[in-house]
């Protein structure tokens, strides 16, 4: 199995994040940069897949030059290779444009699976994994936590309101992870020391044959950032006993915040 | 410029699913500010019957593409039917909810169009007679206002969130052309839990933490059955097995938008924060003053959850009189 994980570097999800003054820019501070908590799952999945399997794991991903080290996190934990696309032009994409780069480079490649992420914890987008597979002209079954494969095809059940769906799919496929998926293995110290030695490729869009006119334009704009209102809060009731508290609660409840 | 806004529903067995509803009205709300007329798309087997209502919600023209097929949401088929659509149509915007089967569509939909799309809005505004969309990002730390340049548009709005208005239109049926096109997607089964309100739909929810001590939930039940509502859970009664996956309220779990949101024995880390503080009330339960969760809460009680929480069923009970 040729097994391919689409890999974000975000800042991790304790960070605090801001709005430059002019609301025209995220402020990331000193954020810790980590791989995307749900393309840890994808990792994951595919390491899963290759020991029952055979096969190789290869990690893509579109970033800047720190993201080499998300990269590695997923080397470090068993994947064979990485290759990074770092390009100024793609810096500013919005996702259908990132995921024309990763259908370009995974053109060129063998596949049987991908698996990405259901969504980036920074741009909470949903979007990249399924237009991969849709430029691939591929299936996609997305938010799944439990997948088998068998026979060329794999069966996978996916969440949906209220519980869940099983849907068989040919390979090759994209699949996106959903929490409950795996619990991800933590990179070992020879792990860690082996992936040093991986192959990591740096590429630029004209490396992959991709210019302007191929990436499209950028149809989805971020033309303004801001901070949610402040939720005010803090409204400690008080009173002597719980019950006394209580009744105050519920009364507030009806009156004042009709809720009930 | 083309003019129109298309809806597209959502059923589970023939039923409307509560986001077709908040889809429609908000279509109605920007069909309105374009002066444009709002169609819905209706996908399903059987589903022509109920089809006709949706004209009470504001739809000049509802298509139907009623076929065995599209029993079931599968992501291929309606994703070829709804292009099929658009492609005859041409409207501006196609509106949807981004429940999981929504966003999974839309996703597609607009990588197939080569459309611009926004995920999970929590607004859409008409600024000029472009469309500029709000959505949460970086787990509800900031909004982002976006842009979407060309057409059609596709908008996929947060559920639970929008309200629902019914404005009698015409609501005029006409069938669909249906061409499946490529299908390899199959159906294999479907487990749902019935009778069980769903967290992303649940007009009240009462979640437990790690304050609970263990998997016994019965005192977030008894609220919750009182109120109505749904249980939750943060990520640490779920890591510890008291409560399934499918529970979990968070930035790795659900994001939830209910009218009120009982968090008990939760501190309110920043990642279950993620989850719910687009709540319209929230209320603490803690026994721990200095808890982060009092911050975000519109009330907060300082006690031990297991003697509050009863207190405030039986509150409730004597309210509304049961
Ligand atoms: C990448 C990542 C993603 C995450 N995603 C999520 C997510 O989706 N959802 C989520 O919830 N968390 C998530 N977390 C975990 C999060 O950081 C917190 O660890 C978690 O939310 C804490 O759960 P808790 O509030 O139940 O537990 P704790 O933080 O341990 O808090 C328990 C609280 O219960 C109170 N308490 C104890 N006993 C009682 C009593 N008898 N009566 C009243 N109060 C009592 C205590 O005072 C305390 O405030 C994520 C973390 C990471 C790193
Ligand atoms: N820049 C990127 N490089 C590699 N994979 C990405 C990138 N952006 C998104 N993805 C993949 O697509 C998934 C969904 O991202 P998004 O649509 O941005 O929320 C992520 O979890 C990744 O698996």
């Amino acid at each position: 199995m040729e097994l391919i994980v689409l890999l974000k570097q975000v800042p991790s999800t304790e960070s605090f994040v801001g709005v430059s003054e002019d609301g025209k820019s995220v402020k990331l501070g000193d954020a810790k940069l980590v791989v995307n908590p749900y393309d840890e799952f994808a990792v994951e999945e595919a390491l899963k897949i290759k020991e029952a399997k055979g096969g190789s794991v290869t990690i893509i991903s579109v970033g800047s030059d720190k993201a080499v080290e998300a990269i590695r996190t997923g080397l470090a934990m068993g994947a064979d290779k990485g290759i990074l696309i770092n390009d100024p032009a793609a810096n500013n994409c919005d996702g259908l444009q990132t995921a024309r780069i990763l259908a370009t480079v995974i053109k060129s490649m063998p596949y049987d699976l991908i698996i990405a992420g259901q969504r980036a914890v920074d741009d909470d987008n949903y979007v990249v994994g399924s237009a991969v597979a849709e430029f691939l002209n591929i299936p996609s079954i997305t938010m799944v936590v439990k997948e088998t494969i068998a026979d060329g095809k794999i069966t996978c059940e996916k969440t949906v309101e209220g519980g869940t769906v099983t849907v068989e799919s040919p390979l090759p496929a994209l699949i996106t992870t959903q929490r409950g998926l795996n619990e991800p293995r933590y990179a070992s110290l020879p792990g860690i020391m082996k992936a040093k030695k991986k192959p990591l490729e740096t590429k630029k869009l004209q490396d992959i044959g991709l210019d302007a006119a191929g990436m499209g334009s950028q149809k989805t704009k971020v033309i303004s950032f801001k901070l949610p209102a402040e939720r005010k809060g803090g409204k400690i009731i008080s009173g002597e006993t719980d019950a006394d508290k209580v009744k105050a609660l519920v009364k507030a409840l009806q009156e004042e915040a009709k809720v009930i | 410029m083309s003019c129109g806004v298309l809806a597209i529903t959502e059923q589970v067995d023939g039923v409307f699913r509560k986001v077709t509803y908040e889809a429609l009205s908000e279509g109605r709300r920007i069909a309105d500010g374009l002066g444009c007329a709002l169609s819905v798309a209706v996908l399903g087997s059987g589903i022509k019957g109920s089809a006709e209502a949706l004209g009470k919600y504001g739809a000049e023209k509802i298509f139907v593409a009623d076929d065995p097929a599209l029993k079931e949401f599968m992501t291929d088929a309606y994703t070829n039917v709804i292009a099929g659509i658009a492609a005859k149509e041409k409207p501006r915007m196609i509106i949807l909810g981004a429940s999981f089967r929504g966003k999974e569509l839309a996703a597609r939909l607009a990588a197939r169009l080569a459309a611009p799309i926004a995920m999970d809005c929590t607004a859409v505004r008409l600024d000029g007679g472009k469309a500029i969309a709000t959505r949460p990002i970086y787990g509800g730390k900031i909004l982002a206002d976006v842009e979407l340049d060309g057409e059609p548009q596709v908008v996929a709005i947060r559920p639970n969130f929008m309200s629902i208005a019914e404005v009698q239109k015409a609501g005029a049926i006409e069938d669909a052309a249906i061409d499946l096109g490529k299908i390899d997607l199959r159906f294999v089964e479907k487990k749902l839990e019935t009778g069980k309100v769903e967290l992303t739909e649940a007009d009240v929810i009462v979640s437990g933490g790690r304050g609970m001590g263990g998997p016994d939930f019965s005192v977030i039940e008894k609220l919750a059955e009182v109120l109505r509502g749904a249980v939750g859970a943060s990520r640490s009664a779920v890591d510890e097995g008291w409560r399934p996956h499918s529970d979990q309220v968070g930035q790795t779990g659900k994001v939830v938008s209910p009218n009120l949101y009982v968090a008990c024995g939760i501190s309110g880390a920043i990642q279950h924060l993620a989850g719910m503080s687009s709540s319209k009330v929230i209320v603490a339960v803690n026994k721990d003053p200095e808890a982060p969760i009092f911050a975000k809460a519109d009330y907060g009680i300082v006690g031990n959850l297991f003697d509050v929480v009863p207190l405030i069923t039986e509150e409730i009970k004597k309210a509304k009189g049961l």
